[in-house]
């Protein structure tokens, strides 16, 4: 046999390091999807122990407004009404966003439409900053300025929905902003300059073609900052005064899913409903961020369309 | 590519044109920051004319036709010298409102660039911004203007459509469209058929030559058959520079200046 020939029916070295390669890849992409599949088989499973050992209903646990998961009411239920912490973490997510939003648009077009250099070369820079701080640094200024401010403004104990708020506002804003940066960013030149050369002003420009062109981009960045305030447990923990009632109003202490998560955990029998209960909160908060993450993904899929 | 004489030119001069002088510039310098594109380039536009400007990329023959209006503005770092002359006015200061200017110098783009709204919303774009609410104004400069560049026909039942939805020529005739219907009197069009195929080019070029009637009309191209088709007047530029400018027909059978002879024959570089 000729040697070419030979050569041809032999998988040669770089063949062979190319299916190697393909293998350790592979190998790399299945452990991630086995741990996060394992991830949501024991959170589920314990999460879903509260409805089917414990007997309690999906639908009290939702709507109840008692939590006290360790003694039952005077019909024998549990008490494991989560609704108080759903609420909370719902109140200061939106209350987060609204308040982030604004300002994160209005950050954006500075750094992008009004003045690029001083943008780059200042607000990037602290927003990366921003983003770089731990959340317990967050979590003791907010215990140590905004809580005393919000008692101060408005009474109570300054511990509540307000506080936390205001926490929250400052930790997502970098995220939103730089998104919005991003989308606004991504804008094609030819947009501006269409919208310019037939004579509209630089703010008509920037708010009927530059914003409407960029709204998918924004609406993703401001999930992005929902999911990540959805889910920060300690700043909020600190400012949010950790009472599992149902809030009334902004300035009284509450609780959000994810304090009462930090609070409990360490104090419950692992197995016991209390503990079980826990963990149909946590099931709670994965499935939110679910939630968040396909929400990300169809503002992208129905921005990609309007391109 | 071959050195060129850069101080030779031949400019000529447009004493008795039959129509006004409708814009002209004196002198026109663009620099980048450092670095100067355009070296006093004075060239008159005759009203209801076509003017082409030709030359090889990076001629400066884009960055001219962008200062006219005042594109270069947006640019950081640029600066425009020299003086552009409308309704005896030098637009090229600081006095001069540039948004009310470009109601009256209008730009069309060499790719097709629609906003992300429908076709309706595309033209009256311009018209809302400047105040203009009237609907039934609104409905007639939409028909009007969408006849005009020829594309009345075909979106006329499907005006609340996206304009994205168009095809690539159809796109570029609205873009033509949105232009006219602010009724500027200069039209700028920067190689406004490059990124379409032959028969879009075509309609496009009848559109233009039906709209010279009405408006004046400066075109930079590419497309040196397309300049001999459709123009009156052609500008060569070269290094920056606007070498010679003279009647479409003399410059295309006798240039004058080497750079241009060889550019429209073909030997160029």
């Amino acid at each position: 046999m000729d040697p070419i020939k030979a050569s041809l029916l032999k998988k040669s070295r770089a063949a062979k390091s190319e299916t190697r390669g393909k293998l350790i890849s592979l190998v790399c992409i299945s452990l991630i999807v086995f741990i996060v599949l394992a991830i949501f088989y024991f959170v589920a499973s314990r999460g879903l122990a509260t409805f089917f050992k414990d007997k309690v209903s999906i639908g009290r646990f939702l709507t109840q407004s008692t939590w006290n998961p360790s003694l039952k009411d005077s019909h024998g239920h549990p008490e494991v009404g989560a609704l108080p912490m759903i609420m909370g973490s719902f109140g200061v997510t939106f209350l987060a966003a609204l308040l982030a939003t604004p300002f994160a648009i209005g950050a954006g077009i500075f750094m992008t439409e009004i003045s690029p250099k001083r943008g780059e070369k200042l607000l990037q820079p602290v927003m990366e900053l921003l983003v770089g701080i731990p959340s317990v640094v967050y979590g003791f200024i907010g215990l140590s300025v905004i809580v005393p401010a919000v008692r101060h403004l408005f009474g109570g104990s300054g511990f509540g929905i307000l506080a936390g708020t205001c926490v929250l506002f400052v930790m997502i804003l970098p995220t939103v902003t730089s998104m919005t940066v991003d989308a606004l960013k991504s804008v094609p030149r030819h947009y501006r300059e269409a919208s310019l050369a037939l004579g509209a002003t630089r703010w008509q420009t920037t708010w009927k073609v530059v914003l409407k062109a960029a709204t998918p981009g924004i609406l993703t960045g401001v999930v992005f900052g929902m999911a990540r305030a959805f889910g920060e447990a300690l700043a909020v923990q600190m400012v949010i005064g950790n009472a599992a009632l149902l809030p009334h109003n902004l300035i009284t202490p509450a609780s959000t899913l994810t304090s009462v998560l930090t609070m409990g955990m360490g104090n419950t029998v692992m197995g016991s409903l209390a503990n079980n209960a826990l963990w149909s909160l946590a099931l709670l908060l994965l499935l939110m961020s679910l939630l968040f993450n396909l929400l990300v993904r169809l503002i992208g899929r129905k921005g990609a369309m309007n391109r | 590519m071959a050195d060129y004489d850069l101080t030779q030119t031949h400019i000529i001069h447009l004493d008795e044109p039959k129509h006004e002088i409708a814009l002209s510039t004196e002198k026109l310098n663009v620099y980048y920051g450092e670095n100067r594109a355009m070296h006093d380039a004075s060239l008159q536009f005759e009203r209801y004319r076509i003017t082409a400007l030709i030359g090889a990329s990076g001629s400066g023959k884009s960055t001219y036709l962008r200062s006219l209006n005042r594109m270069n503005d947006n640019i950081a770092n640029s600066r425009v010298t020299g003086k552009i002359m409308y309704r005896d006015l030098n637009i090229n200061s600081d006095e001069i409102d540039v948004y009310k200017m470009r109601e009256h110098i209008g730009m069309v783009f060499q790719r097709p660039n629609p906003f992300a709204k429908s076709i309706y919303d595309n033209i009256t774009f311009a018209l809302k911004r400047h105040g203009q609410k009237d609907k039934k104004y609104l409905d007639e400069v939409v028909e009007t203007s969408l006849k005009q560049a020829a594309l009345w026909d075909q979106v006329k039942d499907s005006l609340g459509k996206s304009a994205l939805a168009l095809s690539g020529g159809q796109q570029q005739r609205l873009c033509i469209a949105r232009a006219i219907a602010m009724k500027p009197d200069i039209l700028l069009l920067d190689e406004p058929a490059s990124a379409l195929d032959p028969i879009s080019t075509n309609t496009v070029e009848e559109t233009l030559i039906r709209l010279k009637e009405e408006f004046t009309i400066v075109i930079v191209t590419h497309n040196m058959q397309q300049a001999a088709r459709i123009s009156d007047y052609t500008a060569f530029f070269h290094s920056g520079r606007a070498l010679e400018f003279d009647e479409t027909r003399k410059l295309f059978t006798r240039p004058k200046i080497k750079a241009a002879e060889d550019y429209v024959s073909g030997h160029f570089g």
